[in-house]
């Protein structure tokens, strides 16, 4: 447990210490929210969402949030292995498990400071959340969000040689996960093929638990994403430990 | 007792042969050298040692742990100061202390005042707060040494440790290494490929050559090999020189090298009259003649036929040197 804490703690210190990247990262959610969210609010009509367009995308983007900052956490490692720093901590007597762990709890929780940051905007603009139990469910399905993709960072980062892969891995794997996740349309107004994609994409299953904790409502079962989502976070953060073990400097 | 013994250890990656049957042993106390080329199966024999990599065959064994069935006990016995670079540099150096500290699992108790200790011994202290990316080369070495005996290994591995330091930086950690060894009693294994450095620190010496050993001594009696004096000529017509120094009396060893003949003798200020006569009578030239006391330069020459050169460092080479650098 102490060694996990270690790396958790390094990876938030390195977190509240890089103002530029925590910045950087919100720019992009940040812009979404405020161009799409005003742009289509008067134009687009969801049934049912009293809060309007806005309101809608609100989860939406604060899962994009957490989605990227989460990834970005684990692919980190292949810096650490560039520039050497993963080395010290391989040496040392520890099992590769508890490193990955405390790497995958560092890279969540920084993932989820940067969700909560879209939250506090959110409310700025006129989110209402609908109550403190829901905020809370929220929280549990960012967390989950966090775990999830922070261990298929690691998975990634586990293969790759240097960050020249990252720009790959962001277009064909991490844009295409938030682009079918439901975060900026609703999915039962999909046609059937593109729903079943949704449906298979994890991310939606996060998006429609976040939006049911803040908003309230949700087009799936909040149950059913909570058993979803979780049971990928178990699957990553094996397949994750499994590649950090093969991992060699 | 020795700190680490070897036995026949081979390392293959595919068809190349990195670290070929090397057999030897290292007392405790002592400060052990690995010497030769880059590219020679320095490194690799030490990611051996410190369980970073499994041995395709033969066996090792570190402060009496075996390197394959006790991987754990061998990590706590050691300590290692990397070739490459490997603190956090978003850290401060006494950050970074402290992440080892824990990670070695040192009791709460007592972790402030080791690692206070360690930093003042690597003249750190007053920088403790600062980041490390702010330090420049010389204090990341010393920290990286401090870091590395934080948790008291019976064995320090020093992986190229003054790789692109400025001479005075070098001295100086020179110094910190015979102290710790001296005042610690640690045992020390060092790669390097610069002969000083090996010359200067190390009790013995392997010198090590397409991952095979060459030739193990003491640098004094490496030397003594040559025979005394050495006297490097160049010249174009070296082979006819070569048969005529031959016939000389007192020679103890001579060499055909690219450009240039070595002899090696005794009192070679006596000689060297005698060989420029000779020369002139039999009509060979001359363009240069020097003299020296041997140094491992020599010794590596005698025994490969080359000399260590620093080889074109590879890109990934280069980018982490910049990055050490700035």
């Amino acid at each position: 447990m102490d060694i996990i804490y270690t790396l958790w703690l390094r990876n938030v210190k390195r977190y509240i210490r890089s103002k530029s990247r925590m910045l950087g990262s919100l720019g992009m959610p940040m812009f979404l929210l405020l161009v799409l969210g005003f742009g289509l609010n008067s134009v687009v009509a969801i049934p049912g969402m009293e809060q309007g367009y806005v309101g809608f995308i609100i989860p939406g983007i604060i899962s994009m949030s957490v989605l990227f900052t989460s990834v970005f956490a684990g692919i980190q490692i292949i810096w650490d292995k560039q520039f050497g720093f993963l080395k010290e901590t391989l040496v040392a007597p520890v099992s590769r498990l508890e490193i990955m762990l405390g790497q995958t709890f560092g890279g969540a929780t920084t993932a989820l400071i940067q969700g909560l940051i879209i939250f506090i905007v959110s409310l700025f603009i006129g989110l209402q959340i609908s109550s403190i139990p829901g905020f809370l469910i929220a929280i549990v399905f960012m967390v989950l969000i966090g775990l999830s993709f922070t261990a298929f960072g690691i998975a990634i980062a586990s293969r790759m040689e240097d960050m020249h892969g990252f720009q790959l891995i962001m277009n064909f794997v991490i844009f295409p996960i938030f682009g079918l996740s439901g975060a900026l349309f609703p999915i039962d107004s999909l046609p059937g093929w593109v729903r079943y994609l949704t449906l298979l994409d994890p991310l939606t299953y996060g998006v429609e638990g976040i939006r049911y904790g803040l908003l309230g409502s949700s087009q799936i079962d909040p149950a059913i994403s909570f058993v979803v989502l979780s049971g990928f976070t178990i699957l990553m953060v094996g397949f994750g430990s499994y590649l950090f073990r093969k991992i060699s400097v | 007792m020795y700190a680490i013994t070897v036995k026949d250890l081979t390392k293959r990656f595919g068809d190349f042969t990195a670290v070929n049957n090397l057999t030897f042993s290292i007392e405790k106390g002592e400060v052990f050298g690995l010497l030769g080329p880059n590219g020679a199966g320095k490194s690799t024999t030490m990611a051996m040692l410190s369980t970073m990599l499994k041995p395709t065959s033969g066996q090792a064994s570190v402060n009496g742990y075996d390197i394959l069935k006790n991987e754990d006990d061998v990590r706590k016995s050691i300590g290692i100061v990397f070739q490459d670079p490997s603190l956090d540099e978003e850290l401060t150096a006494y950050e970074n202390m402290d992440f080892h500290a824990r990670l070695y699992r040192i009791p709460k108790n007592g972790r402030q005042e080791k690692i206070m200790e360690l930093l003042k011994l690597v003249e750190l202290d007053d920088k403790k707060d600062n980041l490390v990316k702010t330090y420049s080369g010389g204090m990341r070495r010393r920290l990286e040494i401090a870091r590395g005996l934080l948790h008291e290994p019976k064995v320090l591995f020093l992986d190229e440790p003054t790789l692109g330091l400025d001479p005075q930086t070098r001295n100086h950690l020179w110094d910190y290494i015979e102290r710790l060894n001296r005042e610690k009693g640690i045992t020390i294994i060092l790669t390097t490929h610069y002969m000083e450095e090996a010359d200067k620190l190390c009790n013995r010496i392997a010198i090590i050559d397409k991952g095979q050993i060459i030739a193990l001594d003491t640098s004094q009696k490496l030397k003594n090999d040559i025979g005394g004096d050495v006297i490097t000529i160049v010249s174009p017509e070296k082979d006819s020189l070569y048969l005529a120094v031959k016939a000389l009396p007192g020679i103890r060893n001579i060499e055909v090298h690219d450009s240039s003949i070595t002899i090696g003798l005794q009192n070679a200020e006596k000689h060297v009259a005698q060989i420029v006569n000779m020369a002139s009578e039999k009509g060979i030239p001359v363009d240069s003649l020097s003299i020296h006391k041997p140094t491992l330069e020599d010794v590596f020459l005698h025994f490969t036929g080359r000399t260590i050169r620093e080889e074109e460092a590879s890109s990934k080479d280069q980018m982490r040197m910049m990055h050490r650098i700035r």
